[in-house]
C-alpha cells in the first residue's frame, strides 16, 4: 500500500474519533443525544486498565476459541455440502429442501435449541457460531463449485483422471475464489452470532462481559467490549482476505485501483 | 503405438434431437484425420464423443476395436483455449498426466522438461498460464496431450484462437512433433487450409452428418498442390 494510502486511512480512523471525542465531551443534543455515551479518552482509559486484568485476556481467549471452533466446523462442513449438492443431483435433492427450510432462520434464533439440545452451554455457543457460518459458506461453494469450467474437469478426466483427482485436483482448487467469498461473509455472521449468543448464555466471553458491562451501567466498559469485538472481527477477516489471496494468486489480477 | 477410432451409425444428442446422426468413420493407427465445418456443424461433439466424454445415443464407438466406454488416458483431448488449469505453474500442468499415471515426481521430471523443449518453453516452466501469450498457452496444452504417450489425440480448433502469424508457427511445430509421434490424431477446425495441410483425410461436416470424405494428395507435402481440393471443400463446406 502506498504511504498516501496509509496516512488517509489513518487520518480516516483519526477524524472518526476526534468527532467521537468532541460529540461526547460537549455532550451534544441534537435530536440524538451524545450525554450519556462515554469519551474516546474515557473509554481507552478503561481499557488500559483492562488490559491489564487477567478477566480480559481469558475473555478474549473464550470468543476466540468458541469463534475458531464453530467457524473451522462451519468451513468443513459447508464447504462438504456446498461440493455434494453441486455436483450431485441425488444430494441436491436429498439435502436440498432441508437445508433451504433452515437457511432463512438467524443463528441467533436457534438459542432455545441449542440450549435443549447441548448439555453444556459452551457446545451450544459453538453450534450457533457454526450454523451461521455454515450457510453462507455452503451457498457460495455450490455456487463457485457450478461456475468451475467444465472444460479443466475434460481435461484431467481425458487425462485419466477419476473422480478423486477431479474433486480434488479440479473442483477444490477451481471454486476456491468463491469459496474464500462465502468464508469471509460466514466469518463476520459467526461473530455477529458469537457475541449474541454470549450475551444471551455466556459464562464468559467478550459479548458475555459486555452485556454484564451495561446490567451495571458501566459504559466505558461496553465501549471497550464493542472495540475489542471491532479488533477481533477485523484481525480475523484480515486473516481469511490474506489467506484467500495466498491460495488464489492464480486469479487474474484486478484492474489497479479495485484491490483492497 | 496409435489407435483405431472406429464410429459406426454414430449419433450423439438428444433422442429425437441429435446434434450428430449416423456418423460412419475409421481413423487408421497412426492417421491424422482433420475434420471440417462451420461452427455448429457438431464437430467438437465428435470430438467429446470420441474422448469418451459423451455417450453416443444410437450406434457405438470402438477404440482399437474394443466399444469406448468413456474417457481415458490413452485419446486425450487439447481445447481451443483454457484447457490449463490455471492455478497450476506450466511444469505441473504438463507433469498432470504423467502424475495421474502414478509417476513419482521424480520420474516426472525428465519427460517434462524434454517435453517444455521441444515445444520451445525452457524456461517458462516455472510461470502461471496467466503469464503466458495464447500462442504458448497452447504449447502448453500440445506438451500436456502429448507427454504421457497417448496413442490418440483430440484436438478441438486448437489454434482457433491464434493471429494468423503464431497459428502458421504452431501448425510447423505440430507438424515436427508427430513427425516423430506418430500417434492418431482427429484434428477439428474451420479453417479449409488449416485442415488441407494438417491432415491425411478431411473430413466435413455439415448439418450432424458426414457430408464428405476426401483424401488428401501428398499429404504434408508444403510443395504439394491441392487447389483442386480446396476449391471442392470451400463448396462443400456449408
Amino acid at each position: 500500500m502506498s504511504a498516501r494510502r496509509r496516512l488517509l486511512r489513518a487520518a480516516a480512523l483519526l477524524a472518526f474519533l476526534g468527532l467521537w471525542q468532541a460529540l461526547t465531551a460537549y455532550k451534544v443534543e441534537a435530536w440524538v443525544r451524545f450525554d450519556h455515551l462515554p469519551t474516546v479518552l474515557q473509554v481507552a482509559d478503561a481499557l488500559r486498565t483492562q488490559l491489564g486484568t487477567a478477566v480480559y485476556w481469558q475473555d478474549l481467549a473464550e470468543s476466540l476459541r468458541r469463534i475458531c471452533t464453530g467457524f473451522a466446523l462451519a468451513a468443513v462442513l459447508g464447504v462438504t455440502a456446498g461440493v455434494l449438492t453441486a455436483r450431485s443431483r441425488t444430494a441436491a435433492d436429498l439435502v436440498g429442501p432441508v437445508l433451504e427450510l433452515i437457511r432463512p432462520i438467524p443463528a441467533i434464533a436457534l438459542v432455545p435449541v441449542a440450549i435443549m439440545l447441548f448439555p453444556e452451554n459452551e457446545q451450544g455457543i459453538v453450534f450457533i457460531t457454526c450454523a451461521a457460518a455454515f450457510f453462507p459458506v455452503t451457498v457460495a461453494t455450490r455456487h463457485a463449485v457450478r461456475a468451475v469450467p467444465p472444460r479443466w474437469e475434460e481435461a484431467v478426466r481425458t487425462m485419466g483422471g477419476g473422480t478423486g483427482r477431479v474433486l480434488f485436483g479440479v473442483v477444490l482448487p477451481g471454486a476456491l475464489p468463491g469459496v474464500v467469498g462465502g468464508l469471509s461473509v460466514g466469518l463476520g455472521v459467526s461473530w455477529i452470532c458469537v457475541i449474541s449468543a454470549e450475551m444471551v448464555s455466556g459464562q464468559y466471553g467478550v459479548g458475555y462481559r459486555t452485556w454484564s458491562a451495561y446490567t451495571v451501567l458501566d459504559y466505558p466498559g461496553v465501549f471497550v467490549g464493542m472495540v475489542t469485538i471491532g479488533l477481533l472481527g477485523w484481525a480475523t477477516s484480515g486473516a481469511v482476505e490474506l489467506l484467500g489471496r495466498r491460495l488464489t494468486r492464480w486469479l487474474p489480477t484486478a484492474p489497479a485501483g479495485v484491490r483492497g | 503405438m496409435s489407435l483405431r477410432l472406429t464410429a459406426r451409425g454414430l449419433s450423439v444428442g438428444h433422442p429425437g434431437q441429435p446434434v450428430l446422426r449416423d456418423v460412419e468413420l475409421d481413423v487408421a493407427p497412426g492417421e491424422v484425420l482433420t475434420v471440417l465445418g462451420p461452427s455448429g456443424c457438431g464437430k467438437s461433439t465428435l470430438l467429446r464423443a470420441l474422448a469418451g466424454l459423451l455417450r453416443p445415443t444410437d450406434g457405438e464407438l470402438l477404440a482399437g476395436g474394443r466399444p469406448l466406454t468413456g474417457p481415458g488416458a490413452d485419446r486425450t483431448l487439447v481445447f481451443q483455449e483454457d484447457g490449463l488449469l490455471p492455478w497450476r505453474s506450466v511444469r505441473r500442468n504438463v507433469e498432470l498426466p504423467l502424475a495421474i499415471a502414478g509417476l513419482k515426481r521424480t520420474e516426472r521430471h525428465a519427460p517434462v522438461t524434454d517435453w517444455l523443449g521441444r515445444v520451445g518453453l525452457d524456461d517458462h516452466g516455472d510461470r502461471l498460464p496467466r503469464e503466458l501469450s495464447g500462442g504458448q498457452r497452447q504449447r502448453v496444452q500440445l506438451a500436456r496431450a502429448l507427454v504421457g504417450a497417448p496413442q490418440a489425440v483430440l484436438m478441438d480448433e486448437p489454434f482457433g484462437a491464434l493471429d494468423p502469424q503464431t497459428r502458421a508457427t504452431m501448425q510447423q511445430l505440430l507438424l515436427a512433433v508427430w513427425e516423430k509421434e506418430r500417434c492418431t490424431v482427429v484434428f477439428v477446425t474451420h479453417d479449409v487450409d488449416e485442415a488441407l495441410l494438417l491432415g491425411d483425410r478431411v473430413a466435413v461436416l455439415s448439418g450432424g452428418t458426414l457430408a464428405a470424405l476426401h483424401q488428401v494428395p501428398e499429404p504434408r507435402d508444403p510443395a504439394a498442390d491441392r487447389s483442386a481440393l480446396r476449391a471442392l471443400l470451400l463448396t462443400q463446406y456449408t
